[in-house]
């Protein structure tokens, strides 16, 4: 269509200015352009509205407080200039009290007091108690409250009330790093026993780059080998690794738990060929060493089909004329066909890496307590603890790392570059 | 392949070694998919092989975790055919529910995918596409991004439009998902596209629509077929997503293996493993089809 | 909006194609803990109340997590109609008003009359909850793997020496904490004291600590027998009608420690905004009926919530053998029990399951 409409604009245009040739021209190229950009629109929106769209509201997610702020809405009124330093004034405690009468009638008091606890651990039967009672309380309220529980003569409760209210907050972040605000919000480590997501990062990470390197160490050798092979030989083979591919994942999971099971298949052989006497079977799952074994098995065809394309290319006669000038076979190696093979290992290796930073099947059913990764205790808040912020925030940094990475990939390798099967 | 007689011992050695190594992994590759199902028939609730088994007794074999697939939410798995046991059975049983599931969930999601995707990929291999590396990179994202952020997202906001929990959220988050794989296919069997294929086309009278239908459909189907495949499967083998957006009524037959699995790892799960490792099969087969046929399409078209 | 309505039209549109659509009259969604215990709920009310009725009842599985019902509730789509949850979680969900206020007046009365609010035991009715079971966790080995001396106490559970092998563990916080308490020797009437302390924390994750590393953990009712028939455990806590269940319908070899354990109720809330309500009321009140519970307990050893249940508990439903001495209130078994506190836990869950998690999580 676009090309009939040129030509006829081509031709019309002949006779004319050539100024008015160039705007016109020039104004073809945009109506191609818009054309162009008109096709990939539609799925454009789709995903900005079904994809994008969530990723930014969860983003908002991570730093908002969600209803806190509706439910004790005299209070966040009533707080706005208090300094936190001491004791709040007669009015912010009759604020409150009004307030929790109102939310224990309207059984949202548990909310704000789930919030609560986050930052004030043990604050949660503080709140949710006093309520109870709130409808008896008389004036003067500061009072009232400290008789109803000494912990309101405590400045604590009333900043973490505050915190816990104020429409942004930067609580989640410092939760998904161990960190918390003090009283006097100075930002600190939260106590050793609390410290968790430092170290599922980091476990993350080594796991994640130890499965890379270890697909990496597989992957290589196999996709060398179809490479070299003739076509015949090499598709028969190709279906070893297409097969694994093209099955579900939780098929595979399923007979990593039965092969690695106490009880299981490798650990029968094992016992029948004499390694480990019966009392003494390898505990290969519920661990990491399941989590590492079950997803080097899912994660390696991803490794092992870049690298065959790229090595699919890469000419014999390179590797055949180093040799032929008296380089040893493994310097031809080496220096010659390894360096040619580095978009299949950036390929490879990234998009591993990549996938399995954001794991969350195999290791819930195969990890234990020692396997489990970030992803794990992302879903653990969104399903279990409801703690969705943290979730929120610590899916936030973990969404940005891979954008870091894949904006590195897209630079290494180029994601119109990617091939499958 | 015979090595060549001037190759040293040590190359020898270092030849087959290797060949021993890539074996392995090969072991290592397949070994877990084909042990699921032997394990299926075993007669006992185990994940292991029987000593029965291994002596090929008869009686240690048996068909019943099958059985138990159909049977499983039955109202009454005993009565005969002609009392309505295929009724109950299509419309009750947890797994034909979940097939039934999986199929329509996945062959809609696909085919929107598709569609969208095939649309987009056409506009991108348009020498004029604007910003085209930005808007690439930014479909395909969907792949990037781990499952788990996505599902989480997904989960938050589709919660608020209301859609969560709901045939046509988990549909929308699906095809989203597959989205990638047909821009990367079809773009992938546009890229060896002759545009002037689509010119001669058009100058010989055809109309625009006719162009696309004769000419640029047939080569680019194979690439939109197996893109589609790959949206299908994406769908079908899903459970992150089916655990956040998708409810008792949408679920899928891994979501079924996912409950199973948690609930009783009894080798109902194995012979549901095995069927779907005879279906992935399939689906091998038609991709690998596909692909022999685009390479030849487009070794007419260049 | 417009977009939800047809959103939600297309969604009806394919629903009804696949038959397998929106919950039509007269059906009801009842979830429950899975395994022998569902069983027990579905031969002793959903077949009868379906027989009287003509009602549908569809039985789903959950593990214990009531952040589904947050998120049923809070996103507006409710599906379930009636859930069977531990006394904690009840209490929580009540709090943040995720459930239906329940009328105690509207439950049945007792064969002899006495009202409901006399009739339940002390602490099983609550604003949105009525018990219908009192269950323990207990723990349970494998005779067959200890032929000499066998495990009699919470102790020895902890015993790696005297008892070497994998033992099994929920995955929660809740008993958890307790029954390690009772194992380092703290009397069961001081625990939630001592576990209310910093310093009773510690000590609680001190003694599990000392068999972490031997430690399978289970998160669904039906794993705790399997794990032991399977060998992958030589002994686990598990709910006491699973291994009931186990050892006299399956015949397993496993043996009961009644010691040190804590006992808690199963109740039966109505998610707020639940689709079919009245009905699900209806269910209630017929399931914890005096002769539904004593039927129930014919089918699992667990005992019903109603005083006058009691004496109309016979026998088991498939082996014939006396339920009486299986049941967690038999006074040979509370030698050494307690209840589970559950104000403790609504107040302290989120803090020691995060720290609990952080334990679990950590090398």
């Amino acid at each position: 269509m676009t090309t009939i409409a040129l030509k006829h604009e081509n031709t019309a245009s002949l006779a004319e200015d050539p100024r008015t040739l160039k705007i016109r021209l020039a104004k073809a190229i945009r109506r191609k352009r818009i054309n162009a950009f008109l096709y990939v629109l539609p799925l454009f929106l789709f995903v900005f509205v079904a994809f994008a769209l969530p990723m930014m509201q969860m983003a908002r997610l991570s730093v908002q407080n969600g209803a806190g702020g509706d439910i004790l809405h005299r209070s966040q009124v009533a707080m706005k200039d208090w300094t936190g330093s001491d004791l709040p004034s007669e009015e912010i405690a009759a604020a409150l009290v009004a307030d929790m009468v109102e939310a224990r009638e309207n059984r949202t008091i548990g909310k704000v007091a789930t919030r609560v606890n986050y930052s004030l651990p043990g604050s949660r039967s503080v709140i949710t108690g006093t309520a109870r009672k709130a409808k008896s309380l008389q004036a003067p309220y500061l009072e009232a409250l400290a008789t109803a529980n000494p912990a309101w003569q405590d400045p604590q409760i009333w900043v973490s009330i505050r915190r816990a209210i104020a429409p942004v907050t930067p609580d989640f972040y410092l939760a998904a790093l161990d960190l918390e605000r003090d009283m006097d919000g100075n930002v600190v480590f939260v106590e050793p026993e609390r410290q968790i997501y430092i170290t599922l990062f980091v476990r993350t990470l080594i796991l994640s780059v130890l499965i890379t390197s270890l697909c990496l160490l597989l992957g290589f050798p196999v996709a060398y080998l179809l490479a070299s092979l003739p076509a015949k030989y090499a598709n028969l083979l190709m279906i070893l690794v297409l097969l694994p591919f093209w099955t579900a994942l939780l098929v595979r999971t399923t007979a990593w738990l039965a092969l690695l099971q106490s009880q299981g298949v490798i650990n029968d052989i094992f016992v029948f060929l004499g390694l480990i006497g019966n009392e003494q079977r390898l505990q290969l799952i519920y661990n990491a060493t399941g989590t590492v074994i079950a997803m080097t098995h899912i994660l390696l065809p991803f490794t092992i089909l870049p690298l065959y394309s790229v090595m699919k290319t890469i000419s014999p006669t390179y590797v055949r004329a180093a040799e032929s000038l008296g380089a040893a076979p493994s310097v031809a190696f080496f220096r010659v066909y390894l360096p040619q093979t580095k978009p299949g290992i950036a390929a490879g290796c990234l998009l591993v890496f990549i996938l399995s930073i954001g794991f969350y099947i195999t290791p819930a059913l195969v990890g234990g307590s020692d396997g489990q990764l970030i992803s794990n205790f992302i879903a653990l808040h969104v399903q279990r603890s409801l703690n969705w912020g943290l979730a929120a925030a610590l899916s936030t940094i973990l969404l940005a790392a891979i954008l870091i990475l894949y904006w590195l990939f897209n630079k290494l390798v180029g994601i119109d570059k990617l091939k499958l099967g | 392949m015979a090595l060549p007689p001037y190759k040293t011992a040590l190359q020898r050695a270092w030849h087959y070694s290797f060949r021993g190594i890539c074996g392995l992994i090969f072991v290592f590759l397949i070994a877990p998919l084909l042990i699921v199902a032997p394990l299926s028939f075993n007669v006992e609730p185990y994940f292991s092989f029987t000593p029965g088994m291994l002596a090929f007794e008869p009686e240690a074999y048996s068909t019943r975790w099958y059985e138990n697939i159909v049977n499983l939410g039955m109202v009454n798995p005993d009565a005969s055919y002609a009392e309505g046991w295929w009724k109950d059975m299509w419309e009750n049983a947890q797994w034909i529910r979940a097939i039934k599931n999986s199929f329509f969930i996945g062959i809609f999601s696909a085919l929107i995918a598709t569609a969208l995707g095939t649309l987009a990929a056409l506009g991108l291999s348009k020498p004029e596409m604007p910003f085209r590396a930005a808007i690439t990179g930014f479909l395909i994202s969907p792949m990037i991004v781990p499952i788990i952020v996505t599902a989480t997202g997904m989960y938050f906001f589709y919660a608020t439009i209301g859609i969560a929990k709901t045939y046509v959220g988990v549909i929308v988050a699906h095809a989203t998902l597959g989205v990638p794989f047909v821009v990367i296919t079809v773009t992938a069997t546009l890229s060896g596209f002759d545009h002037n294929l689509t010119r001669a086309a058009l100058s010989l009278g055809a109309t625009p629509w006719t162009a696309f239908h004769k000419v640029i459909m047939p080569l680019i189907l194979p690439g939109m077929i197996s893109g589609g495949l790959f949206a299908f499967v994406t769908s079908f083998d899903d459970v992150v997503v089916m655990l956040f957006l998708g409810d008792l009524e949408q679920r899928t037959v891994p979501r079924q293996m996912w409950s199973g699995i948690r609930e009783q790892i009894s080798p109902t799960i194995l012979a549901v493993a095995t069927i779907l490792v005879l279906f992935s099969i399939a689906l091998l087969t038609v991709a690998e089809l596909l692909r022999r046929r685009s390479e030849r399409l487009q070794g007419i078209a260049k | 909006m417009k977009s939800r309505l047809r959103g939600s039209l297309l969604a009806t549109a394919i629903g009804t194609l696949l038959s397998t659509g929106a919950l039509a009259e007269g059906e009801l969604t009842v979830v429950s803990w899975g395994g022998a215990y569902t069983k027990s709920q579905v031969e002793a009310h959903h077949k009868s109340f379906s027989a009287e009725t003509g009602v549908t009842i569809r039985s789903e599985d959950y593990d214990g997590n009531i952040g589904v019902i947050r998120s049923q509730v809070e996103s507006g789509k409710v599906t379930w109609d009636l859930v069977d949850t531990e006394l904690a979680e009840a209490l929580l969900l009540c709090d943040e008003g995720l459930t239906e206020v329940i009328d105690h007046a509207q439950l049945p009365a007792a064969p002899d009359g006495t009202p409901a609010t006399e009739d339940f035991l002390p602490g099983t009715l609550h604003e949105c909850a009525v018990a219908s079971v009192i269950w323990t966790n207990i723990y349970a080995y494998d005779r067959t793997r200890f032929p000499n001396d066998q495990p009699t106490t919470a102790e020895d559970f902890f015993d790696l020496e005297k008892f070497p092998g994998k033992r099994g563990l929920r995955k929660i916080a809740k008993a958890t904490l307790e029954f390690a308490l009772i194992a380092d020797g703290v009397e069961p009437d001081q625990v939630y004291e001592v576990l209310a302390t910093k310093d009773g924390q510690d000590r609680a994750f001190a003694k599990l600590d000392t068999i972490k590393d031997d430690i399978i953990w289970w998160e669904t009712g039906a794993q705790p027998p399997q794990l032991l028939a399977d060998g992958e455990v030589v002994m686990s806590t598990a709910w006491n009608g699973r291994i009931f269940n186990a050892q006299v319908v399956e015949n397993k070899p496993f043996e009961i420690v009644w010691d040190g354990q804590i006992w808690d109720l199963d109740l039966w809330v109505i998610p707020k905004g639940a689709p079919n309500k009245d009905l699900a009321l209806e269910f209630l009140k017929y399931a914890t009926s005096t002769e539904q519970l004593a039927e129930q307990a014919r089918w699992i050893s667990y005992g019903p919530a109603r005083k006058s249940s009691n004496p109309l508990i016979t026998t088991h439903a498939e082996s014939g053998i006396q339920m009486a001495s299986h049941m967690p209130t038999a006074p040979e078994n509370l030698t050494r029990a307690r209840q589970t506190d559950a104000a403790f836990w609504a107040d302290h869950v989120v803090e020691l399951t995060e720290r609990f998690n952080t334990w679990l999580a950590a090398q």
